[in-house]
């Protein structure tokens, strides 16, 4: 690891082709940001993205990285860490791939608490597939799959998080890049699973949930006014449902991760020329 | 043929009829006798009937038969449901002291033998241990030397103290007592021994042991039977060397770990049966462009949907040679034994690194619950090499990088086969995706580069098919008029079959193979037969299909795979260039 690396050694040649004005660039950047102050650099960093607009930051930034099948992003990242604990492991996508088709391994991921980040850009819409309803759009959404609104109350992604035995919750705003960048360093340096739910707005079919909406209604919890260690003050946050939060909500800090405690100490990409030492032993047991 | 005997116990699940039968395998195969095993059982915990059989011979024994010779019968139930099975001589233990074994009657021309297990098991210690004098018992029976039990109830109870050991010893002694005392009978068997080695093993403990020996540090998977004994059998195990299993939440899960663990460059495995590999299919085809190494192991159950999970079936044959959407490079290995289950596992790793693609290991539940003697060095560790095939490191991965100093990993070269850099190595970050993508592995929608990658994984596939050894195994008579032709599992039974014939003077060939693709050319083979017969465990004969494909007479092909649709005047071209060789000639 090098300590001169800036956020733009993580940015591709690629140009991105979301739509002028969509939250994911300021995503993006606060994850790039925050990799290069945390001492990554790119030949160290591993990024799983899904499907979907956001699935797309695998190709815009540079790192290692796998751009895979549509909601299964959470488990190639937990691979990837344990069969490298030494590889920082960020992976991405959106509301869609995380909480409705990638719903189950999100409750498990959190479950497990591998050392990772986990970072959803959302946007409570489904935009690469041009505007139909997400598992976060609001109950009255009108969209061409649901002309009279969704009739389901939006998935809680903090709660489920929390219900989960998450080790560490926060939420952040895209176009705020200082604290989201802030928020993001504090998800990859928890030893344990970062999750950061991040408002990025979606300006071409979202037409409720915009920068302005964001802008005027967040509250952002200082750590003077909310400690992130109290369980219960998280939970009161997560559930209050009346408004919304960015800052870290919730953090276990004497969380270890599982590939810690599991005992897995370096990188098993290593192997002999021939069967291990000791493997004749595996045959004797049979007898 | 073998000398063989053929011997059962069986009862309710939860009667510890597993257990017990195992302990008896284990007491022959330490005796220097072959053993083969096979169960019948239900998907429950508890409750009904479920049996362990046991065939040994001197001789090797590579299948079951249709005979019973001794059967340990813990229910009315087991006795009928055997009885097509059961002769004339055919002894029958029971303990006709339990209530619902009162009234078991046995067939005249059979011998039954009324040993009250339980009270025999009270007098050494606990009724718990009846199962283990019906083993003393069938000792008797069968004259097999009492003092070859103890070193299997040594390893069985060792754990819960030398007393509980010594009373199962005794146990033992007490049933073999019995019946020496109480029926005055010659009876026909003599189980002699013999100094050779053996181990016994089922297939799901080699397809483990083969990964350890490959070098597989991580798997993860999500139990399912008759495949949960290979993770079983690695958890613990695996860590030793530096490894781990994990249990994923669902087969989606656990595949798209393994996808992750083998992108860091560690040799990476899951196993699954048929409706696992339903939903590994998902990713499959992001396996196969993304160029990952991995392996695949399907331990075939009757289907489909939750069909007959504790039976036998060869039916998923058309999914791993053609599952998933699009056009999939891949390879299907299928061993034909347990020791196969070893070996293969072992080529599937290095095939898998070598050509950097997905490799199916397609074994069923007859080898995953079979367990057969062998001799240890059936898996000698000295002949296990590892191939990893083009990983570049630090010191050589600047003949990789473009001008613009970025890593190919999907550069078209000539043998298909692009360089892989595990994450961490300097200068080597890139991406891959499922999307089609160029030599960087960065999406792409030009036609050209997809024609380009397309056929770079095509060529993987030329290439091994050249390279690599897809011999079938070959018995029997190699000028016989008949041809037999099967795959996977069929090898043992297809064997003894062959002695079955040779007594009845029919010569056959028998070709068993261990390669579902690439596969070898048996057209040369099949010409030269008069019948040829396919063998195979399902209904539609899926083998047959593909080697009848084989061997038909070919057509000619257009194909575009650009992503653009056919166009009129383009498809008129093509088919004049086709055509147009025969014009010349005209």
């Amino acid at each position: 690891m090098s300590s001169n690396v800036r956020f733009i050694d993580f940015k591709s040649d690629k140009q991105p082709t979301w739509c002028p004005g969509c939250g994911d660039f300021g995503t993006m950047n606060g994850m790039m940001k925050a990799l290069a102050e945390t001492g990554n650099d790119p030949d160290n960093t591993f990024v799983v993205a899904g499907i979907g607009c956001s699935g797309k930051i695998g190709t815009y930034m540079h790192s290692y990285a796998l751009h895979g099948v549509h909601g299964r992003a959470l488990p190639v990242g937990i691979g990837v860490k344990m069969a490298n604990p030494e590889l920082e492991v960020m992976v991405a996508g959106g509301d869609g791939d995380g909480y409705s088709i990638g719903a189950g391994h999100f409750v498990h991921a959190v479950r497990r608490n591998v050392d990772m980040s986990y970072i959803v850009m959302d946007n409570r819409i489904y935009g690469l597939t041009k505007g139909q309803a997400s598992p976060t759009s609001r109950e009255d959404f009108e969209t061409s799959t649901s002309p009279d609104g969704t009739n389901m109350p939006p998935v809680n992604p903090l709660a489920l998080a929390l219900a989960s035995g998450a080790t560490f919750i926060a939420q952040s705003f895209s176009s705020d890049s200082k604290r989201h960048t802030e928020i993001v360093k504090k998800a990859i340096e928890h030893d344990g699973f970062g999750f950061v739910n991040v408002y990025s707005p979606c300006v071409t079919f979202n037409d409720v949930d915009t920068y302005d909406y964001f802008r005027d209604t967040l509250v952002d919890l200082k750590e003077d006014d909310h400690d992130p260690t109290d369980r219960e003050a998280a939970k009161k946050v997560i559930l209050s449902g009346d408004k919304e939060y960015q800052g870290v909500i919730y953090q276990n800090e004497d969380s270890v991760s599982f590939e810690k405690q599991e005992g897995i100490e370096g990188p098993m990409n290593e192997v002999p020329d021939g069967a291990p030492e000791g493997a004749m032993d595996l045959v004797r047991e049979f007898y | 043929m073998p000398d063989d005997l053929n011997w059962a116990i069986g009862g309710e699940a939860g009667d510890g009829i597993d257990s017990t039968g195992k302990i008896f395998a284990q007491a022959l195969s330490r005796a220097g006798r072959h053993v083969y095993t096979s169960k019948d059982f239900a998907s429950r915990i508890r409750g009904g009937y479920t049996a362990y059989k046991v065939r040994t011979s001197v001789d090797r024994v590579e299948s079951v038969v249709d005979r019973l010779d001794v059967l340990i019968a813990l229910t009315e139930r087991t006795i009928d449901e055997n009885m097509n099975e059961l002769h004339e001589g055919s002894v029958i233990v029971y303990d006709g002291e339990r209530t619902a074994m009162q009234d078991v009657e046995i067939p005249e021309e059979m011998v039954g033998l009324d040993v009250p297990l339980k009270s025999l098991a009270e007098d050494a210690g606990g009724a718990i241990m009846a199962n283990v004098v019906a083993l003393g018992a069938a000792c008797e029976v069968s004259s097999f030397p009492i003092e070859n039990l103890d070193a299997s109830l040594e390893k069985r109870f060792s754990n819960k103290g030398t007393a509980i050991v010594e009373n199962n010893k005794k146990a033992a002694r007490l049933g073999q007592e019995y019946v020496q005392e109480e029926y005055d009978h010659d009876f026909d068997y003599d189980l002699e021994t013999t100094d050779a080695d053996y181990v016994l093993l089922n297939g799901d403990e080699a397809i483990g042991m083969g990964a350890l020996a490959a070098g597989c540090k991580f798997y993860s998977g999500y139990p399912i039977t008759p495949a949960t004994n290979v993770m079983e059998y690695l958890t613990g195990r695996i860590d030793q060397f530096g490894g781990k299993v994990v249990q994923a939440e669902d087969e989606l899960s656990a595949i798209n770990m393994a996808l992750g663990a083998a992108r860091a460059g560690a040799r990476s495995m899951t196993a699954t049966s048929g409706p696992g590999i339903d939903l590994m299919t998902e990713t499959f085809g992001l396996i196969a462009t993304s160029e990952t190494p991995l392996v695949i192991c399907d331990v075939m159950r009757a289907g489909p949907s939750t069909g007959m999970p504790t039976k036998q079936e060869q039916g998923d044959l058309n999914m791993v040679l053609y599952g998933g959407h699009g056009e999939i490079a891949r390879f299907a290995l299928a061993p034909t034994n347990i020791a196969e289950c070893f070996w293969k596992t072992v080529e599937a790793f290095n095939l898998a690194e070598k050509y950097q693609i997905p490799v199916y290991l397609v074994a069923d539940l007859s080898l995953a619950v079979t367990e057969q003697t062998f001799p240890p060095e059936a898996f000698d560790m000295d002949e296990v090499e590892i191939e990893r095939g083009k990983v570049v490191d630090e010191d050589n991965i600047d003949t990789w990088l473009d001008e613009q100093g970025r890593f190919q990993p999907h550069f078209p070269t000539a043998d298909g086969v692009s360089p892989r850099a595990f994450p961490g190595t300097t200068d080597g970050a890139h991406m891959t995706t499922g999307l089609e993508h160029d030599s960087l592995g960065r999406r792409t929608e030009s036609t050209e580069v997809r024609v380009e990658q397309v056929d770079k994984r095509d060529r993987k596939v030329e290439t091994a098919k050249e390279e690599e050894n897809w011999e079938p195994r070959e018995f029997g008579e190699s000028d016989a008029d008949t041809l037999v032709i099967s795959w996977g599992s069929n090898e043992g039974p297809l064997r003894e079959a062959l002695e079955f014939l040779e007594e009845d003077g029919i010569d056959v060939r028998f070709l068993s193979v261990p390669y579902l693709f690439p596969r070898p050319d048996l057209s040369d083979a099949i010409e030269q037969a008069e019948t040829t017969i396919v063998v195979e465990c399902n209904e539609t004969g899926q083998f047959a299909d593909v080697i009848e494909h084989d061997v038909l007479e070919r057509v000619e092909r257009i194909n575009k795979y650009t992503g653009v649709r056919f166009k009129a005047d383009e498809l008129a071209t093509e088919i004049k260039d086709v055509i147009a060789p025969q014009e010349a000639q005209a």
